[in-house]
């Protein structure tokens, strides 16, 4: 495929479509809209950071840093798979040149992308050769972008001086636990000075270096997000402790993602039959955190090369052979860029400004219990997505007080037309199994066997609402579930937000 | 007396820059140890940094041939368990 660099028309059609899901989720919960102004400044058109801001921006990864200093039991460092969507994942290593090569091909060509991240597929910092000299080319060729890097922590104070220096103001730090007997159970190993230390005493050091560096990039003003993987058994309770903690230092942002572990992956967990949370455990953990950290729940996990807003993935069109002969002018680019920055951020405001005058207010004098809705979108803030051609569906709570976004919950897709369709019925029980827990699921259209299947599993299919805002659909189908009787009228006192 | 790098490498890069002897070199299909350079870093570290960095299972051998990180010792699966979870997943 030829890439080209887009005119301005082309552009504005690109920037009014959203690659990934919904408009402006979390209309009561937007954690962002509690961050202190000069932070809000900082991440409002970061879509790893903003909930509102991932369906409009996107973000990319080079993977630069293959190099890893610890084992973790939810990595297999032999991994490299085109088809899967995962962190720790690539199909390409790049130099730093390349990375810089593709980073400008992707800016020119995707101008709603604002983000350049390294995350791997090893750790950043084991390899901060690679990923310092990337960070030096694009500060001075693109400053446009922001520059941003997460690591395991190991390295991080000896990275935080050079780190200072490279325009960098987001790290994301993974931290799974504050506890070394809980370390012992994630990391097998961690490498340092010069010796592989095993068990206690090697996540006793990681522990510290991860709390080290975190003090010292707060100390320095850079802003740090905090990733935890929540693993059933091991770290569950133990991840309210780490939110508190890592609050009290400073971070911004708490991410905690649900353990991947399949034994077709090959990681430690996957193979000893380690269970994945359910969707359920996953938001009472990240609710129970919320109480003392802004936490994030539009986290896609995506891999350390993946190109796109949050959910697609676009790095097929840009592998080395396809931009290798391309002329990137950058500071026409540069200028096209502003133009759609400035229109994205013209739509927020009047999706804004609409969205206080559309929703629906419920009869506040009364109190009902919160409902669980799933919504099928591709993009632009409205339901327009078939049940069946949804590969990830958007959770959204509807309560009295509004609508609030919980979480993305993906889907295989059963209807792929003839090809694959002998394994429908699987599929589809399996969709309608990532859907428990919700009592509706919004779609454009649904066809008729997944409309008797949904009803029996007690997720209420609806076609309802098509090409209407997200939000407004809800609150009109919870007036509706009102209406019908469906939801009995609670007392304060019964009232516990789900 | 040198140490070897074998295919089930995945060039992750980590070896090379901690090789005291500068041995190790980029090569296509993996990594490679200069044996004339190597000196399992004797005199320089208590451990081969190659082997010691290395997440691979058996991607490292001694001078007999004889692997560095048996299986098992890094990633911590009993090979007995990775065999059957594999076997599983080929019936499939």
């Amino acid at each position: 495929m030829e890439l080209t660099v887009l005119n301005d028309t082309e552009v504005e059609d690109a920037a009014a479509k959203g690659g990934c899901s919904a408009g402006s989720c979390g209309s009561t919960d937007d954690q962002v809209s509690q961050l202190p102004e000069h932070i809000r400044e900082k991440v409002h058109n970061h879509p790893c950071y903003s909930e509102d801001a991932h369906h409009y921006f996107a973000r990319m990864h080079v993977a630069v840093a293959p190099a890893c200093n610890i084992q973790c039991h939810y990595c297999n460092r032999k991994y490299d798979c085109a088809n899967e969507s995962r962190p720790g994942v690539v199909s390409e290593l790049l130099t730093p040149d390349q990375a810089v090569k593709k980073t400008m091909a992707v800016a020119a060509n995707i101008p709603q992308m604002t983000v350049l991240g390294i995350a791997g597929p090893g750790d950043p910092l084991a390899n901060p050769e690679r990923t310092f000299e990337t960070f030096r080319q694009l500060s001075e060729k693109a400053p446009d972008i922001k520059l941003c890097v997460s690591t395991n922590g190991l390295a991080l104070p000896d990275a935080v001086e050079e780190l200072s220096k490279h325009n960098i103001d987001h790290v994301t730090i993974t931290i799974n636990t504050v506890d070394p007997e809980i370390g012992a159970k994630i990391y097998p190993w961690v490498f340092w000075e010069n010796r592989r230390i095993r068990g206690k005493k090697g996540a006793k050091i990681l522990i510290e270096q991860q709390q080290k560096g975190l003090q010292m990039l707060i100390d320095k003003g850079i802003l740090v997000k905090v990733n935890s993987v929540l693993i059933p058994g091991v770290n569950d309770e133990h991840l309210k402790e780490v939110s508190k903690i890592v609050k009290s230092k400073g971070a911004f942002l708490h991410n905690v993602m649900p353990l991947i572990a399949e034994a077709e992956h090959g990681t430690f967990y996957g193979v000893m039959g380690q269970r994945s949370p359910s969707a359920d455990e996953l938001q009472d953990l990240q609710d129970a955190c919320a109480g003392d950290m802004n936490m994030m729940r539009h986290c896609r996990q995506c891999r350390a090369d993946a190109v796109g807003l949050l959910g697609e993935d676009r790095g097929d069109e840009f592998t080395m052979d396809k931009i290798e002969n391309m002329d990137i002018d950058y500071t026409a680019a540069m200028e096209m860029r502003k133009k759609v920055h400035d229109g994205i951020a013209e739509e927020l405001a009047e999706k804004e400004a609409a969205k206080k005058q559309n929703i629906i207010q419920i009869d506040s004098s009364k109190t009902y219990r919160p409902v669980l809705m799933a919504v099928a979108t591709s993009g632009g803030g409205v339901i327009n997505q078939h049940f069946g051609h949804a590969r990830e569906f958007l959770v959204y709570e509807a309560s009295s007080e509004g609508v609030r976004f919980i979480s993305h919950r993906k889907a295989d897709q059963y209807c792929e037309g003839d090809v694959s369709c002998g394994d429908g019925e699987t599929v589809l029980q399996r969709t309608i199994r990532t859907l428990e827990g919700c009592e509706a699921v919004l779609c454009s259209k649904i066809g008729f066997e997944p409309w008797g299947m949904l009803e029996e599993a007690g997720v209420m299919p609806n076609n309802d609402y098509p090409m209407e805002p997200i939000e407004e659909a809800i609150m009109k189908h919870y007036q509706k579930m009102i209406d019908d009787g469906l939801l009995d009228e609670v007392s304060d006192e019964q009232h516990v937000s789900a | 007396m040198a140490l070897s790098i074998i295919e089930s490498c995945v060039n992750c890069w980590a070896c090379e820059p901690l090789c005291p002897s500068n041995a190790i070199y980029e090569a296509k299909p993996h990594f490679l140890i200069d044996s004339k350079k190597c000196t399992e870093c004797e005199g320089d570290f208590a451990d081969a940094q190659c082997a010691t960095i290395c997440p691979i299972e058996g991607a490292i051998l001694d001078s007999f041939g004889v692997e560095l990180n048996a299986p098992g010792s890094l990633t911590g699966i009993p090979p007995a368990k990775m065999e059957a979870a594999m076997a599983e997943i080929q019936a499939r």
